[in-house]
């Protein structure tokens, strides 16, 4: 392993006591049984989270109020061994949609017996994230600077265009 | 995991400095807006400040008579921290509940 992909990757794993199908199912399409409610960026409150199972499908909050987000692209779909997405937030907690500014998280589950599999999961390239924030700080200037021009830039796409 | 335990997750393992580190996550914050959040004293934020500063998790900039505090955004360290705490946390929520659906398919 390479200093590098230690100093842009995060590592955590877990055993459970469930078949390998299982964990994967309930990973992936039961993602709403696990996943903290309080992890989203709806600006409404979080009625559900959906895992689209297919390569080229999202995982994505749907709020309260009809709102949705989709946070990620499924990358990679290999039931019930592997899986692959991106992780479309920026570093403000934003959706980020320039996929060049992502990171990935990459799941792999193996069996250790019938009734027992190990999760590992990687989430890499975190350091894609940080892109072209140095030029932003250093146009805007001060860190109050930096949030009022965040703050226009966002009120750019409400309003229709106005 | 050892491979991870470095010096800027090391500072988060703290109750109190978890606590402010999530409060920045929301946004740049001076020391007293901080502590109105907690329920320790303004010294003790600075002081947990400073070592969440020298691991490199949080960086502070003068604005006018005030400084302000933010998760460090050069290189990868503060949203490494921040993520690793949150896989962490997700895995075992994981754990539980593909647990107890397999326990209730059994019953």
């Amino acid at each position: 392993m390479s200093t590098q992909t230690v100093n842009t990757s995060v590592r955590s794993s877990v055993v459970v006591d469930a078949p390998i199908d299982k964990a994967f199912t309930v990973f992936t399409e039961g993602i709403g049984s696990w996943w903290s409610p309080d992890h989203h960026i709806l600006q409404a409150e979080l009625a559900e989270m959906v895992f689209e199972p297919r390569v080229g499908g999202y995982i994505y909050d749907r709020g309260v109020d009809g709102s949705v987000c989709r946070w990620a692209r499924v990358l990679t779909y290999d039931p019930p061994n592997r899986l692959v997405f991106s992780w479309d937030v920026s570093l403000q907690w934003q959706l980020e949609t320039d996929p060049q500014r992502t990171s990935e998280v990459e799941v792999r589950f193996h069996p250790e017996g019938p009734e027992r599999t190990r999760v590992e999961l990687e989430h890499r390239h975190i350091d894609r994230h940080g892109q072209g924030w140095e030029q932003m700080r250093d146009a805007v200037g001060s860190p109050d600077g930096w949030a009022v021009g965040m703050t226009r830039f966002a009120g750019r796409f409400e309003g229709g265009g106005s | 995991m050892l491979a991870y335990a470095d010096e800027g997750l090391e500072a988060l393992g703290d109750a109190t400095r978890r606590a402010i580190f999530e409060i920045l996550a929301d946004g740049p914050r001076a020391v007293g807006e901080i502590a109105v959040r907690l329920p320790v004293t303004r010294p003790a934020v600075s002081q947990h400040l400073k070592v969440l500063k020298e691991a490199g998790l949080v960086m502070d900039n003068p604005n006018g008579t005030r400084r302000v505090y933010q998760l460090n955004p050069d290189g990868v360290g503060a949203l490494r921290a921040y993520l690793d705490r949150f896989w962490e946390r997700s895995l075992a929520a994981f754990k539980q509940a593909v647990e107890q659906t397999t326990e209730e398919e059994e019953q």
